[in-house]
């Protein structure tokens, strides 16, 4: 379907962040390589500056948030907070609106999630997470297009310019890209890291997850489930049950997102059975040897079997990533040398 | 922070009271194995991996001499530069140990100049000598096979004229049995003479891996370098083999569950073609292959294969029948060295640089080298040479026997070496005088008072250590052979209830009936599906492994008999409890997890 405006998902990579953002670009890759991503169109970033031509014709006002310091508080929120607001309140342009109806159409009745992709955003040099929004549960197609617009003006929300600032990150050339999914009703979901988050140990999966959405993971209302699992062996080599009080969930028919009790028998029981552990460390290790470097995985799985996992991102990990530092030991002159070495040496 | 500080300690050694009913048994052992009152300041653990019973006073050689050899070795031969030897002491029967750590950088310093070029020189050529080493086992092998206890008859043999020796067969007594003697200690100084060194390969490796993967499990180390052509697998092999050849000879029928090897051996006999084929395919591989242990070959009493056939009679029924069911399957060589392949080049590849991957591959390669010293000499040395010993000594112990020395001939483990020398020199003169012995008088109720002293101790509860915890316990070569590490010492501090605390050795969580075993012997009452819950295994006990859901030993790390094989099954194993055949009965429902190490009695 690709279009000056939107695309499938599966029809951008790695390579269009600048096109489709890095959340769609990440997701599109992920689709390419084969791995299990939820279906979905995304608005490109040339909607989005289509939209600002109208919003700020002559880039003004942008350029204006570009000159302020980063640590005047208030000059970034006066200005951000009218920047926003025209966002939001400016009509598409029709050419990209007749894009996007017939995209959503293409989806189905059901309601969607709109999601931000930012340019920057999901980049190993630069973890945005969490500073643009993402819009749970939208029904037709007039609020999705209601939602895109204020997916676009958090690219203007206070924390996000000021976190530019601080970066020394320029406004010009900044854009931003949307995701469209259907929405899922997930059995378990949570994180995962294809390296020891805890030792930094490349040869594990570390995986947590929890009832329902993962925003409850997220959030931090649950003590999620934890297990690492041996990319070598498959094996299970940790596990920790946690205690899942809560549970949000997404009923299609009903108030959308819930967060009520867990039902008590369900909150110790592991999330995932050891079959679906593995499974999903399998596809983690896909997608860390499709990207050649360990990865932090969003995941979540759509019923009682093991292939209904789905993807719904993946960033390189960045925090061992930075640890690393020469290597722990180097080729000697003869194999023996090494254990001379050793037993030379005090325990 | 001083882990003495508060909380659970260990006994000292001088408040270890002597148990009950067993007051005098420092009579049965050598004062240099006492504990002296400086020890109190030491830590010592007690090493149940090689001694789970009290000591007979003969088989103390087995801790005297090969701790003579291995000290040795490390300390005055190669000069291991931050190890002396390991000292022993015995109470109340149980042989507790501790090594000599030298801290001293100066003195390190010196010593690993010396090291250097000693283990060097064996590292370089270590193929070459470790085939020259097989050459000479195998000689003293030989050797202790060889030897016969002589007959003393009323006339001495006429060659001992016509060839004028002019030496008595009384002489050979003591000649024969210091020459048994002699032969263990040389068998000995041969075994150490590898051990450290091929550990040492080992333990660089373990770390290396532990560095660079620090949630690596200590049996996927193992595995990478585990050899598939290991001997220890070669009786159960051989037994498969009876099991196939009496199915196919139509001598099937006589391998039942129970049956008594010397009413099937006579019934093999008359049974034509096929039970001549068949008993000529046992004799094959009776010699060498059942000179294996049903112990660890530390104690007289664990009789080989060759000495009570027993054991592998209580294999073969069941190997029969899976033979006829068409399910004995041949241990899959090929496919288990491409799992050990596989394994090895995954973690070479999760390696963050080529300079790791450089290192990784020496460190490996010289683990693979040193491997088929590590895996067989116990086939050799404690299994082969030690079982032959015992028998000499049993002879021995029968002349003493037939000369009325002592009431019969297992009675000789009974006394120390240097006691059984007296007893024989007894036994010389009388011959030459042409009198009595009068050893009975003196013997024969040492003997009885010693034999009622080791039933007494043996309801002894030995304490897993004695002494100050130290500050850290990072040897690793005291984890890989003991399985002792901080983590052991804190849970033998603080045993939970219903919990048993050991080194996960196989991976995998399964629940069944416990089947605990303080002997081998015992294996026949093993039913299909149940937990062997025991104090250490050996290769003999390998055919007990087709029955069993999972193995939990007190003895043992991850290099051990119970280790390796639970891996090779795919079971989960626990190993190095301590003291789970103590905490666990059999019957009780326990659970087993061999990732984390830990077993629960669950009802």
């Amino acid at each position: 379907m690709t279009q000056l405006f939107t695309c499938w998902t599966a029809e951008v990579g790695a390579a269009d962040a600048a096109r489709a953002g890095g959340k769609a670009a990440a997701l599109g890759e992920l689709a390419r390589a084969g791995l299990p991503v939820p279906r979905g169109f995304v608005i490109t970033t040339a909607a989005f500056v289509s939209h600002m031509d109208g919003v700020d014709p002559d880039g003004a006002a942008r350029g204006a948030l570009g000159a302020l310091a980063a640590d005047d508080l208030a000059g970034i929120a006066r200005a951000a907070a009218g920047l926003r607001g025209r966002v939001a309140a400016q009509a598409l342009p029709p050419e990209v609106a007749a894009e996007i109806a017939p995209a959503c159409a293409a989806l189905g009745d059901g309601p969607v999630a709109v999601r931000s992709s930012a340019t920057l955003e999901d980049s190993a040099e630069a973890s945005f997470a969490g500073l643009q929004d993402t819009y749970l549960v939208v029904r037709g197609t007039d609020a999705v297009l209601d939602r895109v617009r204020a997916c676009w003006a958090s690219l203007y929300n206070d924390e996000s310019i000021a976190y530019r600032r601080r970066q020394g990150t320029g406004e010009d050339g900044l854009a931003m890209g949307v995701v469209v999914q259907p929405m899922l009703d997930p059995r378990s979901a949570g994180v995962m890291f294809t390296r020891s988050p805890v030792t930094g140990d490349r040869s594990v999966v570390a995986i947590e997850g929890t009832w329902g959405l993962g925003s409850a993971l997220v959030g931090g209302e649950v003590t999620p489930d934890s297990f690492t699992v041996s990319k070598v062996t498959g094996e299970i080599t940790g596990r920790r049950v946690g205690v899942k009080l809560r549970v949000h969930s997404f009923t299609p028919n009903g108030q959308g997102i819930s967060a009520t009790p867990m039902a008590v028998p369900l909150r110790r029981t592991p999330c995932l059975t050891d079959d679906e552990v593995r499974a999903l460390a399998r596809l983690g290790r896909q997608v860390e040897d499709h990207y050649g470097a360990p990865q932090d995985i969003e995941w979540a799985l759509l019923g009682d079997d093991p292939r209904r996992f789905a993807l719904l991102q993946s960033r390189p990990e960045t925090v061992w990533a930075a640890r690393d530092s020469g290597p722990i030991a180097s080729p000697q002159a003869k194999a023996s040398d090494h254990v001379l070495a050793r037993f030379s040496r005090g325990l | 922070m001083d882990p003495n500080a508060s909380g659970p300690r260990f006994p000292l050694p001088s408040e270890i009271a002597d148990a009950p009913g067993a007051e005098g048994w420092r009579s049965m052992y050598p004062y240099f194995t006492r504990f002296q009152p400086d020890d109190d300041k030491r830590f010592w653990f007690y090493n149940s991996m090689h001694f789970p019973e009290p000591m007979p006073a003969f088989d103390t050689i087995t801790a005297e001499v090969p701790y003579s050899a291995i000290g040795a070795n490390t300390a005055r031969v190669f000069v291991f530069p931050t190890t002396l030897g390991i000292e022993h002491r015995i109470v109340n029967g149980r042989v507790y140990i501790t090594a000599n750590p030298v801290t001293d950088p100066d003195e390190i310093g010196r010593r690993a100049a010396v090291f250097g070029e000693r283990a060097g020189y064996y590292y370089e050529n270590w193929d070459t000598l470790y085939q020259g080493w097989k050459m000479r086992i195998k000689g003293l092998i030989d050797e202790i096979t060889s030897i016969t206890v002589p007959e003393l008859p009323e006339f001495d043999d006429p060659a001992v004229v016509t060839e004028s020796r002019g030496v008595a067969q009384n002489h050979y007594v003591r000649e024969n049995f210091h020459r048994c003697i002699d032969l263990f200690s040389v068998m000995w100084h041969h075994h150490t003479e590898f051990l450290m060194l091929g550990y040492g390969a080992y333990v660089v490796f373990f770390q290396f891996c532990k560095q660079a993967f620090p949630e690596i499990s200590d049996q996927a180390v193992a595995r990478m370098v585990a050899g598939i052509d290991v001997i220890m697998y070669r009786p159960d092999d051989e037994l498969r083999g009876l099991a196939r050849l009496a199915v196919e000879a139509g001598v099937d029928d006589l391998f039942i569950e129970g049956c008594s090897p010397p009413a099937v051996l006579a019934a093999l006999a008359d049974r034509g073609e096929g039970g001549r084929r068949w008993l000529e395919a046992f004799e094959r591989a009776r010699d060498p292959w059942f000179n294996v242990s049903t112990g660890d070959g530390f104690y007289h009493h664990h009789r080989s294969w060759a000495d009570d056939l027993t054991v592998p009679f209580a294999a073969l029924p069941r190997y029969v029948a899976q033979v006829r069911d068409g399910l004995l399957a041949d241990r899959p060589t090929e496919s288990l060295r491409a799992e050990r392949d596989r394994i090895a080049s995954s973690y070479r590849d999760l390696l963050g640089s080529d300079e790791e991957k450089a290192a990784f591959d020496q460190m490996l390669g010289l683990c693979r080298v040193v491997f088929p010293y590590v895996e067989d000499h116990k086939f050799y040395c404690e299994h082969w040479f030690t079982s032959q010993f015992f028998s000499r000594i049993r002879e021995f112990g029968a002349l003493l026997a037939r000369s009325g020395v002592l009431a019969e001939a297992e009675d000789v483990f009974q006394l120390h070496h240097t006691e059984v020398d007296q007893a024989l020199s007894d036994v010389m003169l009388a011959w030459a005088a042409g009198a009595p012995p009068l050893g009975a008088a003196h013997f024969r109720p040492i003997v009885a008072e010693r034999k009622r002293m080791l039933e007494a101790l043996r309801g002894w509860s030995p304490p897993p250590a004695l002494g100050p915890v130290p500050e850290a316990l990072n040897d690793p070569a005291v984890h890989m052979l003991w399985g002792v590490t901080q983590q052991t010492i804190e849970a033998w501090l603080r045993p939970a209830e219903g919990e048993v605390r050991g080194v996960g050795a196989s991976s995998g969580v399964v629940e069944g009936p416990a089947r605990v075993l303080t002997d081998v012997n015992q294996i026949g009452e093993v039913r299909d599906g149940e937990i062997l819950v025991c104090p250490v295994t050996a290769p003999s006990w390998a055919p007990v492994f087709g029955k069993i859901k999972a193995a939990v030993s007190d003895i043992g790390g991850s290099m051990s008999h119970a280790a390796i094989v639970a891996r090779e099954y795919g079971m989960p194993a626990v190993v190095g409890t301590g003291d789970a055949t103590k905490r666990i009965s059999t019957g009780q429902r326990v659970r087993v997890d061999g990732d984390r190490g830990i077993v629960q009695v669950i009802a």
